[in-house]
């Protein structure tokens, strides 16, 4: 009894006296940082970080592996501490939720190409390509019996539904999704994401500006979920009721209806509908990201500037907008004209912007009543969205005669009360664009006895968007193409009374790819006018360009717009920033306010002090990818679009009404089911085409399937 | 040499310390959810089962036998396989930081691990030579880890299947364990 007392004494004496040597002999040295980390962590040890254990978890921060707020358990405190530890910035301190935020990347192991885009082959084989996938996934409820803290349950269509106030964030659904859908997001995450290379895209996402998420908001607005479509949309586009309203929609083109002989879905119809259905049933705000202290000076309250204002504030920083107009809403306000876009509209949209905490500074003027100087000392980063308001002149004699008026200048007038009477008049309007469109149509209204649009190339190369070329035709806008003025004649008093227009031909075709103009010699003519609206085109104003601007290192291009990394648009000093307009030039709203996000995500690791860069693969705008060249699909044909209803001719040429109205909750579910879901439903890949064309038995018929499709039918 | 072939056949095979002893079977149902744990736990397995069993037996026969106290066995040889894992994880990561990466997490998991106790003991009860035991902890650590890796393989199926709602997780894995045994079973005629 005695000796085994004794040795065992021995053995555990031995034990003792060799670890303490060998911790002295093996004695590693460890970065001071990671012992402070590691006292910061609870100890837990859960597991719930992905690390095994606190002290692997506090190595991988250290090393740059694991983010400062990769404790789960610990929540933000713990991750404050370790940030002060690490030297960041405590901003990142926000919460982590689940998400089906699929991107349709890097899903399943295999995968195929269908026409359209990547989806997983696995859904096929499991399901038949029965299976309507919103999310890539299977269904399998994995991810429920996984979750330690139920917070996911198994919702009414068979698809997991996380229920965000339950979730901690800890990623153990993710890890154990088959199919690696589910996953893990922060709030900036999610909204800072711009499609990749390896995403399952269908074509009008591919190609919309600001990379909506249509066939989502189709698919939640079939269902009568119309809130969720708008919170879909908003994740791109903070402006769904401007953008249903004149969009031009350069998404359609991508339409996979297109390819079997019909016409694209309407995305305006279904975006409107459920924009204005939001406006009548007022939601509660979105979720912001904790606040992070950081003020960013937003110029130019237009749709770009708005755009990132709405977005650096979801992700906590404070952003101000200054304006030199009485009102936000830019080219929305003074250039749109209210029968295209009601300005209660406009007001409605924007106050929800302001509402979740964006300042305005309105009748302020960059260059004329605050500089860039005033800005640093108060801001840590400034953007520059101040839009393209010079007007392009006509360049031809006798334009400062009385009655010569610019486009946008005259647009603008309504808006700022100032009253122009036309009663009678003789209107000659030049140029084919958008303004020129809104000239003719807001000269009608504003009683001209005749509206004349000289244009000195054919309607099919109007930029002008094709439904407001055919409006105005309709009101009674008479179109002289191939035309091009030469010379304004006025009377003694200076006052317009002639035009002289010289008739065209296309040539060969430009730099843009359009067929070029060239004079008919001898062809001039002359027409009585009383008004001439040049609206030919618009380029940044350089009023704002001062000295210390200058000094600072920013730089114009010979277009007066900003010079900016493509992608990042950071200008050359680090915290100046630009988009929309002012950077691209004159273009449409949905790409101001596509950059106006891209812009946003660039501010926000400007301020948090990231790399600015984007992964590899990533799209910034619209990409056409070569996997969709999109062929018919067998069994399904052409369904007939819903036409917009409009107020009569002979109503609305009287007063500045509203022309377009807003579809009936029918026809809108009618449109939205004209979508033929690209990317989300695996009906018809490669394998079944092949079978087709070779004669053999298909898996499951496309057509019969469609059939039986709740929503395809 | 036949012998020793028969040694290590019989530990991998049909004495299978997992489905024939249901010796470990806290780490078999523990780590086998996805392949690489369960990879990584075999190979930092054989290696520590290797070196304890050579301990231990000196143990045994330097200390315990001479003086008469193999009673103390088990309380001595857990003691001694806790300080060898500590041990082994100091000097890994000192000297072999690759190798350290690669099996770090699961070392402290097996100080805990029943097997690594059970061959040690079973060294001794059979009157294996320092040789024998050896090669024994080696082929049973072999075994377990085969056990391990082609249990991971089914159960990583399950994920992507439908399961009877009654049997999901740990019963089925139950089941399917049993069912892995009762094939192991059928290596009894080889030798
Ligand atoms: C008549 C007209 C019709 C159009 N129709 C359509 C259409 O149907 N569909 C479509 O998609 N797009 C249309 N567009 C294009 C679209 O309006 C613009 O692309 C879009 O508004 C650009 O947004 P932005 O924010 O970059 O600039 P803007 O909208 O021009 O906003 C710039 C803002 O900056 C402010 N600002 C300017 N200078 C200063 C300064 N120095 N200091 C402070 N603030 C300043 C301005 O007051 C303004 O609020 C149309 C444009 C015009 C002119």
């Amino acid at each position: 009894m005695g000796i085994s007392a004794l040795v065992m004494l021995g053995i555990g004496l031995g034990a003792a006296a060799i670890l303490a040597v060998a911790a002295r002999v093996f004695y590693v040295k460890v970065d001071p940082r990671i012992t402070a980390t590691e006292d910061a962590l609870p100890g837990a040890n859960c597991g719930g970080c992905g690390y095994a254990g606190c002290a692997s978890c506090a190595e991988a921060i250290v090393a740059g592996k694991a983010p400062v707020d990769a404790c789960i358990a610990g929540g933000p405190e713990v991750a404050i501490q370790v940030a002060a530890i690490m030297g960041t910035e405590i901003g990142v301190a926000e919460p982590r939720t689940a998400n089906h935020f699929c991107t349709g990347g890097d899903r399943a192991e295999r995968k195929f190409h269908y026409e359209g885009a990547l989806d997983c082959r696995a859904l096929f084989d499991l399901h038949g390509g029965d299976l309507r996938c919103k999310v890539g996934c299977f269904g399998l409820a994995t991810c429920v019996r996984a979750c330690p803290f139920d917070a996911i349950v198994m919702g009414p269509e068979g698809y997991p539904e996380v229920s965000a106030e339950k979730c901690t964030g800890c990623g153990t659904c993710e890890r154990v999704c088959p199919t690696k859908v589910i996953q893990v997001f922060k709030l900036s995450d999610r909204l800072m994401h711009f499609n990749n290379d390896h995403e399952c895209l269908p074509p009008c996402r591919q190609l919309c500006p600001a990379q909506i998420d249509i066939p989502s908001y189709i698919d939640l607005a079939t269902k009568g979920q119309y809130a969720e479509a708008v919170d879909v949309i908003k994740e791109r586009n903070p402006l769904p009721l401007i953008c249903g309203r004149v969009c031009p929609a350069p998404c359609e083109a991508g339409c996979r209806r297109v390819a079997i002989g019909d016409e694209p879905v309407h995305h305006n119809y279904i975006k409107r509908f459920v924009a204005d259905w939001e406006m009548h049933h007022p939601q509660a705000p979105p979720v912001i990201s904790p606040e992070t202290g950081k003020t960013v000076a937003v110029i130019g309250g237009g749709p770009c500037g708005l755009s990132a204002a709405y977005y650096l504030r979801r992700l906590g920083h404070r952003p101000v907008i200054f304006d030199a107009k009485p009102a936000l809403g830019g080219m929305a306000r003074y250039g749109i004209p209210e029968y295209r876009l009601p300005k209660k509209t406009l007001d409605f949209e924007i106050d929800e912007i302001l509402d979740l905490g964006v300042e305005v500074r309105c009748n302020q003027q960059m260059g004329r009543d605050f500089t860039i100087a005033d800005l640093e000392s108060e801001f840590d980063a400034t953007l520059l969205a101040m839009g393209a308001w010079d007007n392009s002149s006509l360049r031809c004699e006798g334009e400062d005669l009385d009655g010569v008026w610019k486009g946008t200048e005259f647009l603008q007038k309504r808006e700022l009360g100032i009253k122009v009477d036309l009663s009678g008049k003789r209107v000659v309007v030049v140029g084919g664009g958008n303004t020129a469109m809104d000239a003719c149509r807001s000269s009608l209204r504003m009683g001209a006895g005749e509206v004349t649009l000289l244009y000195r190339r054919t309607r099919k190369e109007m930029p002008a968007n094709q439904v407001e070329i055919d409006a105005a035709e309709h009101e009674g806008v008479k179109y002289h193409l191939l035309a091009a003025p030469k010379r304004l004649i006025g009377d003694e008093k200076g006052k317009l009374t002639q035009i002289e227009y010289i008739k065209m031909e296309l040539g060969e075709p430009d730099a843009s790819g359009r067929r070029r103009p060239v004079a008919i010699e001898g062809s001039n003519t002359l027409m009585d006018v009383d008004v001439v609206i040049a609206a030919i085109g618009q380029r940044p104003l350089k009023d704002w360009y001062t000295k210390d601007l200058e000094e600072r290192g920013l730089k114009l291009t010979r277009w007066n717009t900003i010079e900016a990394d493509e992608k990042t648009l950071q200008s050359d000093v680090p915290h100046i920033f630009t988009a929309g307009d002012l950077w691209s030039g004159p273009a449409l709203l949905i790409d101001a306010i596509g950059t106006g996000r891209r812009v946003a995500r660039s501010i926000q690791r400007f301020l948090l002090g990231l790399d600015l860069g984007f992964p590899e693969g990533t799209f910034v705008g619209p990409q056409k990818l070569a996997v969709s060249n999109l062929v018919p699909v067998l069994g399904v044909g052409p369904r007939v679009r819903v036409s917009q209803p409009e107020l009569q001719v002979a109503d609305r040429i009287k007063n500045f009404e509203e022309v377009d109205l807003v579809v009936s909750p029918e026809s809108m579910r009618d449109e939205a089911l004209r979508c033929m879901r690209c990317g989300t439903l695996c009906y018809f890949n490669d394998e079944q085409r092949d079978a087709h064309l070779s004669g053999r038995p298909l898996r499951k018929k496309v057509g019969e399937l469609l059939q039986n499709s709740p929503t395809l039918r | 040499m036949n012998h020793t072939m028969e040694l290590v056949i019989g530990a991998i095979f049909i004495n299978n310390i997992l489905l024939a002893k249901f010796l470990g079977n806290c780490p078999f149902l523990g780590v086998s959810k996805k392949m690489e744990t369960a990879v990584g736990m075999a190979g930092a397995v054989v290696f520590v089962l290797t070196l304890a069993g050579m301990i231990t037996w000196l143990v045994e026969h330097y200390l315990l036998a001479p003086f008469g106290i193999e009673y103390i066995r088990t309380m001595a040889f857990i003691l001694i396989i806790a300080t060898l894992v500590q041990f082994v994880e100091l000097f890994l990561r000192k000297s072999i930081p690759a190798l350290y990466q690669a099996l770090g997490i699961f070392l402290p998991l097996i100080t805990t691990n029943c097997a690594v106790l059970g061959v040690a003991i079973i060294n001794i009860q059979e009157g294996y030579d320092l040789f024998d035991a050896i090669v024994f902890s080696a082929a049973s650590a072999a075994g377990f880890g085969l056990a391990l890796v082609l249990f991971a393989g089914i159960r990583e199926r399950f994920e992507t299947i439908r399961v009877p709602k009654q049997i999901e997780g740990t019963g089925i894995g139950l089941v399917t364990a049993g069912l892995l045994a009762l094939s192991f079973f059928a290596f009894k005629g080889m030798i």
